[in-house]
């Protein structure tokens, strides 16, 4: 087993009387793919989103490379490398897609955006490109953000995220809002990605064909308490799991 | 690409320039002022481009004036181009410590706090009756580098100067906005969670469009300071700032000489509205922009932008 990426331990949040993450505590492998299963309301979102630094939470440690960043800004937890991409995909509705990646790129680069480097400059267009190429969108660069489907908008949504030095992504339902027939192909296509790329992957996910397909270890979450963490067959074939998360008879 | 920016400043200084020599008198202060003004909408523009509306930008507007006039009162500075760096300086140190405070708030929370400091630094200047009060203060012709003309070469070399700050600023505003921050606020006004977790802070991107207003208003208003030969706390006046907010919206954001274009037009139809109807000009000023709205719903702007799906 590769050394932790991230460690969780006993992380709690709660919303007035709901109790949105109970002891949560779980160790990430590098270069691991979790699955994060459980009905709305489990705690899946949540956990991404105190990972992430969207919520802070009451207590408990996010450890990642050597420091606690429980409650840090969104935008410092990036910088140190864990991304994420959102449910609904977070895009710049007024620039198109080559646009989008340029400001990835941007913010990515060194030694930050620049007040005279030309956004549109032939580097970052390339690089734009080369990344649009791998998830194979480009083809869209030039059009809008509201003209694309559900599957580029996500598509772009996760490129965007790989922009910089990514150790972990954190994908929010990859395939939700997408047409069924595109949810393997994109799945393989962000995966082949993360993957070659040496990225840890943690994925919420309802479809437990994608789950089973792509992760190597699956998280069940039900109340906001983490109730199976194991090989996909075992959690899946889990009795307490089958009752509460998956549906299917025990 | 940068060649045609140069070439395009160097051909637009040359067009206005000419205007020393073909303009008379009182269209030759009502360009400057134009073009002074549209400094101030310069400074608004970039921050529409961030998704919000400065309603106060009367307050770099006057604290540039004022500061020029004191300075020149009272430290018998007299040369334009010190006095114009002075207020911008000043305007800078002000800008960058409420930039800060405001770039936390959008929307009408943004545009009412921006006005209410506006508005504080009027009800101020109106109560310092030993700055002048109401009455405000007068400020004497300016030299240029040690020259000190008089009459009509006076007015030429002020509209000169004007234009050529004009220019200058126009270049450097049209750099930034197709620079990558320059992206990076059109993208922070389309999805600033998006931009955040990319790793950026919005706030710093919405700091920097306030501080580049401030010091575009401190500039325009030490200019307008100069060519009128008065400065009164009705710079700082709302009606200024509503003023200013008009002519962005005449503009939109697509384009820099637009912003000019769009200040020479108000200044053009208030002044002859104000001629020809005396009682209603105000109303000719708004049925304006409502047409404007209507028709060019992006602003003057679009007529030459090919950009597609910019912001209004």
């Amino acid at each position: 087993m590769n050394k932790a990426v991230l460690e969780v331990r006993d992380l709690q949040k709660t919303f007035g009387a709901v109790t949105a993450a109970q002891d949560i505590s779980v160790t990430v492998p590098e270069g691991a793919v979790y699955s994060l299963i459980g009905s709305n309301g489990a705690g899946k979102t949540t956990f991404v989103n105190m990972v992430t630094g969207y919520i802070k939470p009451d207590s408990g440690l996010i450890n990642f490379g050597n420091r606690n960043i429980a409650g840090m800004a969104p935008r410092q937890i990036t910088r140190l490398g864990i991304h994420r991409s959102f449910q609904i995909a977070q895009l710049c509705a007024e620039l198109t897609v080559e646009e989008n990646m340029l400001v990835a790129d941007a913010i990515h680069g060194h030694p930050g955006p620049s007040f005279l480097r030309r956004a549109h400059n032939a580097e970052a267009r390339e690089r734009a490109l080369a990344t649009l190429e791998r998830f194979h969108i480009a083809e869209h660069r030039d059009r809008l953000v509201p003209e694309l489907s559900g599957g580029v908008k996500k598509l772009l949504d996760i490129a965007m995220a790989m922009a910089g030095e990514t150790q972990i992504m954190m994908l929010d339902e990859p395939t939700s809002g997408v047409a069924a027939d595109e949810k393997f192909p994109i799945m393989d296509l962000v995966m082949d990605a993360l993957r070659s790329a040496g990225v840890t992957v943690i994925f919420v996910e309802h479809d437990m064909d994608i789950v089973t397909r792509y992760s190597e270890r699956v998280l069940a979450f039900y109340d906001g308490r983490i109730i199976a963490d194991d090989a996909p067959g075992e959690v899946l074939s889990d009795p307490e799991v089958q009752r509460y998360v998956t549906g299917a008879p025990a | 690409m940068r060649f045609n920016l140069l070439l395009a400043a160097v051909i637009a200084f040359v067009v206005l320039a000419a205007g020393s020599v073909i303009l008379p008198d009182w269209a030759m202060f009502l360009f400057a002022m134009a073009l002074a003004k549209g400094l101030v909408c310069l400074g608004i523009v970039g921050m529409m481009r961030g998704g919000v509306v400065s309603f106060g930008q009367g307050l770099y507007y006057c604290l540039g004036a004022y500061t020029a006039t004191l300075v020149a009162n009272n430290l018998g500075v007299s040369d334009i181009f010190l006095l114009t760096l002075l207020s911008s300086a000043v305007c800078l140190l002000v800008g960058m410590a409420f930039g800060p405070l405001l770039s936390s708030y959008r929307g009408i929370f943004f545009a009412m706090l921006s006005l209410a400091l506006s508005m504080v630094l009027y009800g101020s200047l109106s109560k310092m009756s030993f700055i002048g009060g109401t009455d405000g203060l007068n400020i004497a012709a300016p030299t240029f580098l040690g020259w000190a003309p008089e009459g009509r070469p006076l007015q030429m070399a002020l509209y000169i100067y004007v234009v050529a700050i004009v220019v200058i600023a126009g270049v450097l505003m049209r750099i930034y906005f197709d620079s990558e921050r320059g992206l990076l606020t059109l993208a922070t006004r389309d999805n600033e969670l998006r931009v955040e977790y990319l790793g950026a802070s919005v706030r710093n991107v919405m700091t920097y469009n306030y501080v580049f207003g401030a010091v575009l208003g401190g500039i325009g208003g030490t200019i307008a300071a100069l060519a009128l030969g008065h400065v009164d706390p009705e710079f700082a006046f709302w009606t200024t700032s509503g003023e200013f907010v008009f002519v962005a919206i005449l503009a939109g954001s697509l384009s820099v000489p637009s912003v000019f274009v769009a200040a020479i037009i108000l200044e053009l139809v208030r002044s002859f509205s104000n001629l020809y109807f005396p009682n209603t000009w105000q109303l000719a000023l708004g049925i304006f922009l409502l047409a404007v709205i209507v028709v060019l719903p992006k602003g003057l702007g679009s007529l030459v932008s090919r950009r597609k799906g910019s912001p209004a």
